[in-house]
């Protein structure tokens, strides 16, 4: 019996053994090994992305320019859809769907880019009503979900380029910047881009338990790894809803832009992108629809940004800055005179000019924007015997043109700026061959045109700099976050920039000219009762019709705005960019108009109809 | 005064293993709570609910246990045959008397209650073996007795597997082997069981025509290493013979299972493609609940996978889910000690026994919870096939918590009189 009673720890060793083996397996499957927390968590919890509520957008008078209205995205997960227990009819009815638009779109939610593990909107962004009458049954089909969204809404339908658009974050996106799942929304262009991540505020999650039914059963550990989403915060922009709207309104039918400035903070009041469209159109389920339309239109192109993208010869505009340079440099004076002969004579008449009196001195030169007069002053400039070389002279003018913010992006809080162009030395070697280059190659540069390059806004802050007589502020839209104006982000506004031309007495000798202008000069018709102010008129050579330039500030005491206006095609200055911007500059400031008769030939002047841009359909 | 103790029931009666006994029920009754946990009927007691119900099959085992103590130990040797043989016509009779119950008829029903005879045909053929082996004119060794013994097993055996189609309840039967290998079975009856379920995998995993080639080889060295006689060389080809039979055996006898058994085999081999969401649900689910919990668990009636329902059956056969998930690698390192210190207890109480009798029926006991816990926590954790048994004195049941205690307790009657005459 010994010999069998041996057997026993046989036995046991067995019973150990397996009981080893059991604790080995469970260290693996629940210390070691990863997957099963995973799977369980994918199973059990749901997490439900809590989108918070954009920042609403105002302008400078706190009016209401974006705010925003709720709406709910029917989601999918296909492979969480029961192949056998689904209720495809009864969902159906309850979308009020065919059976074969059901399967249309469960398709396209099972192929790429979606995919059946990958959760993608079924339905978009239905109303309030529309869910409020699916949401009590959708738990019985397991597989969707709702996700609720907030669409921007926009009561004045103003200023669409310079807000922008919110659109889908797409997969370039969500790799460059994981806060991002494909199919957020995001601000896509203007202020909705360049303050998005104010705007947004932050995501909140949710981890909701659910059992195998799908039902929900609370959150998770009461809430604990939740976070709660923190709404985006609000924009106060410098913009002056009034004057954009009357703006837009002056520039209807025109293709152009205005920009206005307030010159000693360097807000911007009012820019307009024109042809424009109602932002409205760019939001909620027939977006895709409206943008494809607008994308067609390919001579008004009203989704092209042209106050920041457009980059136009800035004419008349850049004599100003001419003039500056030569007094700085000592190569001209107030009083210089140059002859005239319907262009520049030394170079037998080119570039042209129009009839006008001659010689001038720098005041008329500037009131009739003579190209003749500032091919001279650019000439004495490039070929200043101080620098004994033309090109130490050219890279010093172009030193000095580009302090003016001229060549470079003003580094706005708009989106998609444009840099603009003053050619370098080196981009004519390698047009011209080095050293084969001089002053009457490039001659045109003087009088603005030949390869320079200006947006409207840099255009308009020219104008600013010369009101403050030689420095600026970066042209801004964005006055306060979050109702607080000392915002970090904000702090780059506050910083004065100066030009490489300090001598106030030089800019007196330009305002005084912009002053004469008006006072009896090329704007002479569009004076202001009681309101003195500054401009220059101009038209700026393109290929087709000349562009009708104008810019102006005022008062010319203490400037309050600045304005820079450019329509295509609209040929002399004083014939539409002119009154366009006296009445706006009269709308700012007096807060009423004088000359209906203008404001009313303004609003009926319809330049797109008259140059026979409409495009016409093909038959 | 030591005759006063005598007269005591719970004279000599081994505390150790009742504390057990009681922390498992006790473990079992809180993590049946967990399992079916609905906030609508948080009380424990209500017992509308299972762990209402698991409360009053607590209280009445607990009675049970005390009856046992109190009938006279020499009830059980004197009655081992009648109990077995009362037990065969109920299991004979349930499939005929009792109402059927979701397709099983292997249940007496009474009102909300059932009771599962051949939960306690365990305890009466483990009475029944026990007086059997303990004749001191039987020896197991010998074919006839060894015969007699697989008798005794293999008829409650089948009738539970054909007639109550109960095959979890049956296959326990193959728990015995520990007893009779215990009491003097021939190690080459274990050998060739061994041999047997290690072929049986392997015929399924590996190409038949293969391990023919391999079995024939391993025949040939085996040549190089043992005396080369004629017998020898005789057993070595009749092993070969043999062993080729159970391979091709394998396959026929695979074939012949039911399709679900088949596919439980298939997925815990991991044959062929297993559909998580069909045949391979009850384990991954399983094995998502237990490996979901970690080092520590993710606390009590905080499972999400268990409380929501997504493993099946988890408040009786996969109790041990829900233990893997709240309680983490801690939690259900201690359920196995504990179930296996119980066991190991019981094999050290038999061999403290003089009687034949009480060894062999202790064996009996431990064979029997080892063979449930192997089976039940093994499937969890996708080490043993899917067979509905449940874990002992944790899983939902009145019928198994009452065999369990009856099985049990039992034992420890007969060990407290552990030193008093042979029988």
């Amino acid at each position: 019996m010994n010999q069998l009673g041996d057997r026993k720890f046989l036995i046991i060793g067995v019973f150990v053994l397996v009981g080893l083996m059991f604790i080995a397996r469970l260290f693996y499957i629940q210390v070691i090994d990863d997957s099963y927390k995973l799977d369980a968590n994918n199973q059990a919890f749901r997490y439900k992305t809590e989108f918070p509520v954009r920042g609403y957008i105002y302008d400078r008078n706190n009016k209401l320019l974006v705010y925003n209205e709720a709406a709910y995205d029917l989601m999918v997960l296909p492979k969480n859809i029961s192949k056998t227990d689904f209720d495809t009819a009864g969902f159906c009815e309850l979308m009020g769907i065919t059976k074969e638009t059901f399967l249309k779109k469960m398709k396209k939610a099972v192929q790429a880019p979606n995919s059946p593990r990958k959760e993608s909107v079924f339905e978009k962004q239905l109303s309030p009503k529309d869910y409020a009458s699916i949401q009590e049954r959708l738990y019985r089909y397991r597989g969707f979900t709702v996700q609720s969204r907030t669409l921007r809404k926009y009561p004045y339908k103003i200023a669409a380029h310079m807000l922008g658009y919110i659109g889908e974050a797409d997969k370039t996106t969500t790799e460059k910047n994981p806060y991002y799942n494909e199919g957020d929304y995001l601000g896509i262009s203007g202020i909705e881009k360049t303050y998005e991540k104010v705007l947004r505020g932050k995501k909140g999650m949710h981890i909701m338990m659910v059992d195998v039914h799908n039902r929900e059963k609370g959150s998770y550990m009461n809430g604990m790894y939740d976070s709660i989403a923190v709404p985006g915060k609000p924009l106060t922009t410098s913009l002056d809803a009034d004057l954009q709207l009357y703006a837009e309104q002056l520039m209807q039918n025109k293709i152009g832009s205005v920009v206005a400035l307030d010159p000693s903070t360097g807000e911007i009041l009012a820019i307009v992108t024109s042809p424009t469209y109602d932002p409205n159109l760019l939001v909620g389920r027939s977006r895709n629809k409206n943008f494809a339309m607008l994308s067609l239109d390919s001579i008004g192109k009203p989704l092209f940004n042209r106050s920041t993208m457009a980059s136009y010869p800035p004419g008349s505009t850049f004599k100003l800055v001419m003039a500056l340079i030569g007094m700085n440099e000592h190569v001209l004076t107030p009083t210089t005179r140059y002859p005239c002969a319907r262009g520049f004579p030394p170079l037998g008449g080119r570039p042209k000019c129009h009839p006008h009196p001659s010689p001038m001195d720098l005041v008329g030169a500037i009131g009739t924007s003579c190209n003749s007069y500032f091919s001279y002053v650019f000439k004495s400039v490039i070929e200043d015997k101080k620098y004994n070389n033309v090109y130490k002279a050219y890279g010093n003018w172009r030193s000095l043109a580009t302090s003016f913010c001229l060549g470079t992006k003003t580094g706005s809080d708009l989106a998609n700026e444009l840099r603009g162009n003053v050619p370098s030395i080196k981009y004519y070697d390698k047009i011209f061959g080095k050293g084969s280059w001089k002053a009457s190659t490039v001659i045109s540069l003087g009088i603005g045109q030949n390869e320079l390059g200006i947006t409207p806004l840099q255009n308009a802050n020219v104008v600013a700099i010369i009101a403050n007589k030689g420095w600026y502020y970066t042209p801004h839209i964005v006055k306060a976050i979050d109702g607080n104006p000392n915002d970090t982000i904000l702090d780059r506004f506050k910083v004065k920039h100066y030009t490489e031309i300090k001598d106030t007495a030089i800019y007196n000798a330009v305002i005084d000219g912009m002053a004469k202008a008006v006072e009896g000069g090329t704007a002479a018709s569009l004076k202001i009762e009681g309101i003195p102010y500054c401009a220059k008129t101009g038209t700026a050579q393109n290929p087709g019709k000349d562009h009708s330039v104008f810019v102006c500030f005022g008062p010319k005491d203490n400037p309050k705005i600045a304005i820079a206006i450019l329509i295509e095609n609209g040929g002399w200055g004083a014939t539409y960019a002119g009154p366009i911007a006296r009445l706006m500059m009269e709308k700012y400031l007096k807060g009423k108009i004088t000359r209906p008769d203008l404001e009313k030939r303004m609003l009926e002047a319809d330049l797109i109809r008259k140059l026979n841009l409409v495009p016409t359909t093909n038959r | 005064m030591r005759e006063n103790k005598s007269e005591s029931i719970f004279y000599n009666v081994d505390w150790i293993t009742v504390m057990i006994y009681v922390i498992l029920v006790f473990m079992g009754w809180a993590n049946i709570y967990a399992a079916v946990y609905n906030e609508e009927h948080y009380v424990i007691t209500d017992i509308s609910q299972k762990y209402g119900k698991q409360m009053i099959w607590i209280g009445t085992s607990f009675i049970l246990a005390l009856i046992i103590l109190i009938i006279d130990e020499s009830f059980y040797t004197a009655f081992a045959y009648v109990v077995y043989g009362i037990f065969m016509v109920l299991i004979i009779a349930v499939p005929f008397l009792g109402r059927e119950v979701k397709g099983s008829r292997s249940w007496f029903r009474f009102g909300d209650f059932g009771l599962q005879p051949a939960e306690f045909m365990k305890f009466a053929t483990n009475l029944a073996i026990a007086k059997f082996l303990s004749n001191q004119n039987i020896k197991i060794a010998d074919y006839k007795n060894t015969f007699v013994t697989l008798l005794m097993l293999g008829v409650p055996m089948i009738i539970i597997m054909k007639l109550q189609d109960e095959t979890g309840l049956a296959i326990v039967f193959v728990a015995f082997i520990f007893t009779l290998y215990r009491e003097g079975l021939s190690v080459n009856y274990l050998l060739l069981g061994f041999l047997a379920a290690i072929l049986f995998i392997l015929a399924l995993l590996v190409n038949n025509i293969f391990l023919f080639g391999i079995i024939g080889v391993l025949c040939a060295v085996s040549l190089l290493f043992i005396k080369r006689s004629r017998t020898n060389l005789f057993a070595v080809a009749l092993i070969g013979i043999v062993a080729c039979g159970m391979v091709k055996g394998t396959s026929s006898v695979y074939e012949h299972l039911e399709p679900h058994q088949k596919i439980r085999i298939d997925v815990l081999l991991g044959r062929g493609t297993v559909d998580l969401k069909k045949e391979g649900y009850n384990v991954n689910q399983a094995k998502i609940a237990i490996g979901s919990g970690g080092f520590l668990g993710k606390g009590y009636l905080q499972g999400t996978q268990t409380k929501y329902d997504f493993v099946p059956e988890q408040d009786t056969d996969f109790i041990f889910c829900t233990v893997g998930e709240e309680w983490g690698f801690v939690g259900s390192s201690i359920v196995i000690i504990l179930q296996l210190t119980l066991i190991i207890r019981i094999v050290f109480m038999s061999e403290r026994q003089r009687s034949p009798f009480s060894r062999i029926y202790g064996y009996g006991v431990a064979s029997v919870l080892f063979f449930h816990l192997t089976i039940n926590v093994g499937m969890t954790i996708g080490l043993a096939p899917v067979i509905g048994i449940p874990l002992p004195f944790f899983s939902y049941g009145g019928s198994s918590l009452w065999s369990f205690t009856v099985l049990l307790f039992i034992f420890i009657k007969l060990d407290s009189h552990r030193l008093q005459i042979l029988r």
